[in-house]
């Protein structure tokens, strides 16, 4: 008994493990069947509307025609490189789902009912698998690391295509790598702290205390440098398919491609909740906490809702663009990075200190 | 124990990339097996209680410098059949480096091993903060503060030194290269002909 109770709180982490996972991969697959339904609609087609309903079970069929294809490996490519590559990027993209503030703590549940006395000493269930005290570095670090699944699957087909793309894309990344953090850093000067949940709850006062206010230009840059991150519209230079044929995965089928589109996708997501978080208040609903008392059930799954709502919206931006936006050009691309986004959050850390240094 | 068995986890993977980075011929290779030793590296600092050592160790070492190592390996496309006969008296020089740093490693395991444990009370006060993103900010900027600046103007002029590389020069400063480029070549050229004649 004694074993189980301190094996307990790592069996309720793997199993808020498995749920957060689900929830990620259920949004994930929405958002490519939402993505092709919204810009069928702006580009005055129909889109998928053949598997079930409205094209609802679309998603589900893909991955089944993922699966199920001959999984092609280029001849003269660098195989265990090759293979590393999409392992690489889609596990990057997964890791920082942990820190992820998903919704308030629940503290109303009695965890009597539970055997062995193992509940006892439990009196709060976070919405969240890992409270990190570096939350924020964890997921700027984890992500910085996918780059290689991207420069190392262009480097390893050895198609020239795929070269200049994973290129192109490295260099872009390491470049609004430097802005996306810089933008942050207004945020954590005002929070003080990195810890994801602390910075939500820093904000659950009123949606004024919400640090888009304080931090519009961090969130502008940040919106900006999140669109390059994930390899978007308008910067979708590594995999232009006009000039690129398809940039990096030119010479990847099957399953392999499969799991860098994922990849993808997951990191819209991290993106979006990383906006939630930091500059709309995460989980907070404005005047929720006068309806449901605070640390209830129903407050947590209204708060939770609220959440998925922001983040929606954010997913909905994303695809909004795609449909309206050129792309950049490449020189364009990195002139914009280093020599207006770059200066803009840096002006924006220095007029917070000086506030910040003013206001204390 | 658990955390004993994840430091000798983490070490053999930090070992074996390391092996791997050395023996590897090809450059990407060892690049990626570099990734490896790092990521292992910070495992093993998350397992000593140091989160932000861990998340910076990925984020500047695997994260920018190494992805920027790759970029130069992949445009250069080394050719892997380079001798390396010449480089056989680095053989001594390495042998010789890795029994200081085998000696350097005993001798911290004997001091270690002879100093006192410190008071309980006093072990577990240092473990609630000592590691934390605060104190660390906190020590940098007032008993380090001078290390923190001298690295601060190392950096700024590692920064305009990369800045002064890279510019383009303006038509009359072009030109002026140019000119003395040339001119330092017909002078070459000039002292081969010369020589042949001789």
């Amino acid at each position: 008994m004694e074993l189980l109770k301190q094996f307990f709180p790592l069996i309720v982490s793997a199993v808020g493990i498995v749920v957060v996972f689900g929830i990620v991969m259920g949004v994930v697959a929405y958002t490519v069947l939402a993505e092709r339904k919204l810009l069928g609609w702006i580009q005055g087609r129909i889109g998928p509307n053949r598997v079930g309903p409205w094209g609802i079970m679309q998603p589900f069929a893909d991955l089944l025609k993922f699966i199920l294809k001959e999984d092609l490996i280029p001849d003269k490519s660098t195989k265990f490189i090759y293979f590393l590559a999409p392992v690489v990027a889609v596990t990057c993209a997964m890791m920082p789902m942990i820190v992820y503030p998903f919704g308030p703590t629940i503290t109303s549940i009695d965890w009597g009912f539970l055997p062995f006395g193992i509940g006892q000493g439990l009196h709060a269930l976070p919405l969240v698998v890992a409270r990190l005290d570096i939350g924020l570095l964890y997921v700027l670090g984890i992500t910085s690391v996918g780059v290689y699944g991207i420069a190392l699957a262009g480097w390893s087909s050895n198609n020239k295509y795929s070269l200049m793309g994973g290129l192109r894309s490295s260099a872009q990344l390491v470049s609004y790598e430097l802005a996306m953090g810089a933008s942050v850093l207004g945020v954590v000067m005002l929070a003080g702290t990195l810890d994801l949940s602390e910075i939500v709850s820093q904000q659950t006062r009123s949606p004024f205390k919400w640090y888009i206010i304080p931090q519009f230009i961090g969130f502008i840059v940040f919106l900006i440098a999140a669109f390059a991150e994930t390899n978007r519209v308008p910067f979708d230079l590594p995999e232009a398919e006009t000039e690129l044929v398809a940039g990096f995965h030119t010479e990847y089928s099957a399953l392999k491609f499969a799991l860098f589109f994922m990849a993808e996708y997951i990191n819209m997501f991290t993106v979006s909740v990383m906006c939630t978080t930091l500059f709309l208040g995460g989980w907070y609903v404005p005047g929720l906490s006068y309806i449901f008392a605070v640390g209830s059930i129903p407050y947590a799954i209204f708060s939770f809702l609220g959440f998925m709502a922001k983040l929606c919206g954010f997913l909905f931006l994303y695809i909004w663009v795609r449909g309206t936006l050129p792309r950049f050009r490449f020189d364009q691309l990195m002139n914009f990075g280093w020599k207006f986004l770059l200066p803009l959050a840096l002006i924006n850390v220095i007029l917070t200190v000086i506030i910040v240094y003013l206001v204390n | 124990m658990a955390t004993t068995a994840l430091f000798f986890i983490f070490a053999g993977i930090a070992i074996g990339c390391a092996l791997s980075l050395v023996y590897n011929r090809n450059p990407l290779y060892s690049a990626v097996s570099l990734i490896g030793v790092f990521v292992a590296l910070s495992c093993i600092y998350i397992t000593l209680a140091a989160p932000f050592i861990a998340a910076v160790q990925i984020l500047i070492y695997a994260g920018a410098i190494m992805v920027l190592v790759i970029f130069v390996i992949m445009l250069l496309n080394l050719d892997d059949d380079k001798p390396y006969r010449r480089l056989g008296y680095l053989y001594a020089l390495g042998g010789f480096l890795g029994i200081v740093l085998l000696a350097q490693t005993f001798f911290v395991f004997w001091a270690v091993t002879k100093t006192t444990k410190p008071a309980v009370a006093g072990a577990f006060k240092a473990e609630e903060t000592v590691g934390r993103t605060m104190s660390i900010g906190t020590n940098m900027y007032t008993e380090y503060l001078l290390p923190v600046e001298i690295v601060g103007v190392l950096l700024l002029m590692a920064i305009i030194g990369g800045v002064i590389l890279v510019r383009r020069l303006s038509q009359p400063e072009l030109e002026l290269v140019v000119d003395n480029e040339l001119a330092r070549r017909n002078e070459a050229e000039e002292a081969d002909d010369y020589r042949i004649e001789l």
